[in-house]
């Protein structure tokens, strides 16, 4: 479904991601995980167009995009949740989630998508017509993926959902991904959690200062030393 | 929808009764010359405001260059009528659209800038347009663009004013409106949504600038002339100031402080002394007690009254609509 070969990407002068290649299949769940600084989210922002490459090749579903503008890549229904939960914060609820389904004209299926993420997160339901600045920070995050599902995603990138949340939300949140993900949508998330990412995923690469320093499934690494002792804390 | 296209037919006979109102004190000369002209020199303001608003407060692009393209519309629209004797209503529209355009180019390289960063740049290409004015002989140089025939009047405003609240109102609550919004509220979540955020940012920043050409053309068919010294940045900061004053991002505010503040400078016209220390104060009082302006980011509606509390826990009319 997505194939990343040999990516550069820098930042000015900083080589901030070094020659990463990665391949997330139609269905999977693939996490990077890795410390702060290790590119894990300059990866996403250059799949998802944000950040343009300086070398390497981005191939999604047969197409090359590369070059494709961050707008028409969310078209083609590769969509990204941006880190630090990006919600419109003086609109309400329901404003944010017909902003999602901002690319589709089909009125029907935006009303039944309406319904299934509220039926995934009832709280959202609860509080459909609050100002998202005011949820807390679990109920922004629920939003924002919500609001990411309205766009009808094959592919959803997730930048670290969990981050700032307690840890019974996040157990929510990651149920929720499963779910997501056996009605049909491949995932690419990044997490510094990484017990929580290799408990849900099918594959994952560990990133280190730019590079993909191990990668394989993600029983293979959490049960790998290496991967413990740096990241899970074994 | 029908409820919406009924709501806005209720104010145009608003607006239609209001213009009646005022032609009659008019013609029976209840309002001396002095509050004729105040009066249209509010309704250009309005006009800018709004348009003004459009750029700054909806798409959240803080340019301060507005009286660079009013200025574009001013002298455009002089040369149709005064050199090219064209009809007034062809200089109106030229006048729009070349300030349009000049906008749609400058802002494809400056509305990549964020923030300050493009705030200076407009505050520079408003200077640069009126200084380009300055050196053309064309149209008068220095001496200004003389011998323009007085067409605007109190009609011509104000229909021409409830033309462009309209358009930019039923431009805010369109498909386009929403992403200029979204962009507004926060540009990485836009652009992660699939809205093509430059081709918005472009688009509000011409539409307000064709705008600002229009109320330019207005203003020069008003005063005779056209020069060069009434497009300073000091235009684009008084046009800035009623839409921060009335709220940005709100149509009603930017309505209410080009109305206020216009107001105030022609009250105190007699006083010159005392005119800006009393416009000063005005402001800081205003600012200190509501520094999200009049009305904040809501709009004027009846719900407002209801609650009877400017803005209250009441949340513009597009959720509930």
């Amino acid at each position: 479904m997505l194939q990343v070969k040999n990516l550069d990407v820098f930042y000015g002068a900083i080589h901030a991601v070094k020659d990463i290649s990665l391949e997330v299949g139609d269905g999977e769940i693939v996490t990077l995980i890795g410390s702060n600084g290790a590119g894990k989210s300059t990866t996403l922002h250059t799949i998802s167009g944000l950040i343009k490459p300086k070398n390497g090749k981005i191939i999604y579903d047969g197409t090359d995009i590369t070059e494709t503008s961050a707008h028409k890549i969310v078209e083609m229904g590769l969509v990204q949740v941006p880190e630090g939960r990006h919600a419109f914060s003086n609109m309400s609820v329901l404003e944010n989630l017909d902003l999602g389904a901002y690319t589709r004209k089909d009125k029907d299926g935006i009303e039944k998508d309406k319904e299934d993420v509220f039926k995934k997160f009832p709280r959202l339901y609860e509080r459909r017509n609050q100002i998202a600045g005011t949820l807390s920070g679990g109920e922004q995050q629920m939003l924002v993926m919500g609001r990411a599902l309205m766009s009808k995603p094959k592919l959803l990138l997730l930048d670290e959902p969990s981050m700032g949340l307690a840890p019974l939300l996040v157990k929510e949140i990651f149920n929720i991904i499963k779910e997501i993900n056996d009605q049909g949508t491949t995932i690419l998330l990044v997490e510094q959690n990484a017990n929580m990412a290799l408990s849900i995923a099918d594959k994952a690469y560990v990133l280190e200062t730019g590079r993909v320093v191990l990668n394989g499934t993600a029983a293979e690494l959490a049960a790998s030393e290496a991967v413990q002792k740096a990241y899970l804390g074994g | 929808m029908n409820n919406l296209k009924k709501q806005d037919l209720k104010i145009l006979c608003v607006c239609g009764v209001i213009f009646a109102i005022f032609q009659v004190l008019l013609y029976f000369e209840f309002i001396d010359p002095y509050w004729e002209a105040n009066i249209i020199l509010i309704l250009i303001n309005i006009i800018l405001s709004v348009s003004l608003n459009l750029i700054n407060g909806y798409t959240g692009q803080f340019s301060i260059g507005h009286a660079g393209f009013m200025a574009v519309g001013a002298y455009v629209g002089a040369i149709m009528t005064v050199k090219l004797e064209l009809p007034f209503v062809v200089s109106l529209l030229a006048g729009t659209v070349s300030a349009g355009f000049l906008g749609f180019l400058i802002g494809i390289p400056t509305l990549r800038l964020n923030g300050d960063y493009l705030a200076i740049a407009t505050l520079g290409l408003g200077e640069i347009i009126r200084i380009c004015i300055l050196n053309i002989e064309y149209v008068g140089g220095a001496s200004g663009f003389m011998g323009i025939p007085r067409i605007t009047n109190f009609p011509w405003a104000f229909w021409i004013a409830i033309f462009i609240i309209f358009f930019i109102k039923n431009f805010k609550n369109s498909s386009a409106g929403r992403a200029c919004l979204a962009i507004r509220e926060n540009e990485i979540a836009a652009e992660t949504m699939g809205i093509d955020t430059t081709k918005y940012k472009i688009l509000a920043f011409t539409i307000g600038a064709g705008f600002a050409g229009t109320a330019g053309c207005l203003f020069s068919h008003y005063y005779y002339i056209a020069h060069p010294a009434s497009f300073t940045f000091m235009r684009s900061f008084d046009i800035l100031t009623m839409v921060v004053l009335g709220g940005l991002g709100s149509m009603s505010g930017a309505i209410t402080g080009a109305i206020v503040l216009t107001g105030i400078s022609a009250v105190l016209a007699d006083y010159p002394e005392w005119r800006m220390v009393i416009y000063s104060v005005t402001l800081i009082v205003l600012m200190l007690n509501r520094p999200q302006g009049i009305f904040g980011s809501k709009e004027l509606s009846r719900k407002m009254f209801k609650f009877g509390k400017l803005g209250g826990k009441i949340h513009g009319g597009t959720a509930e609509s």
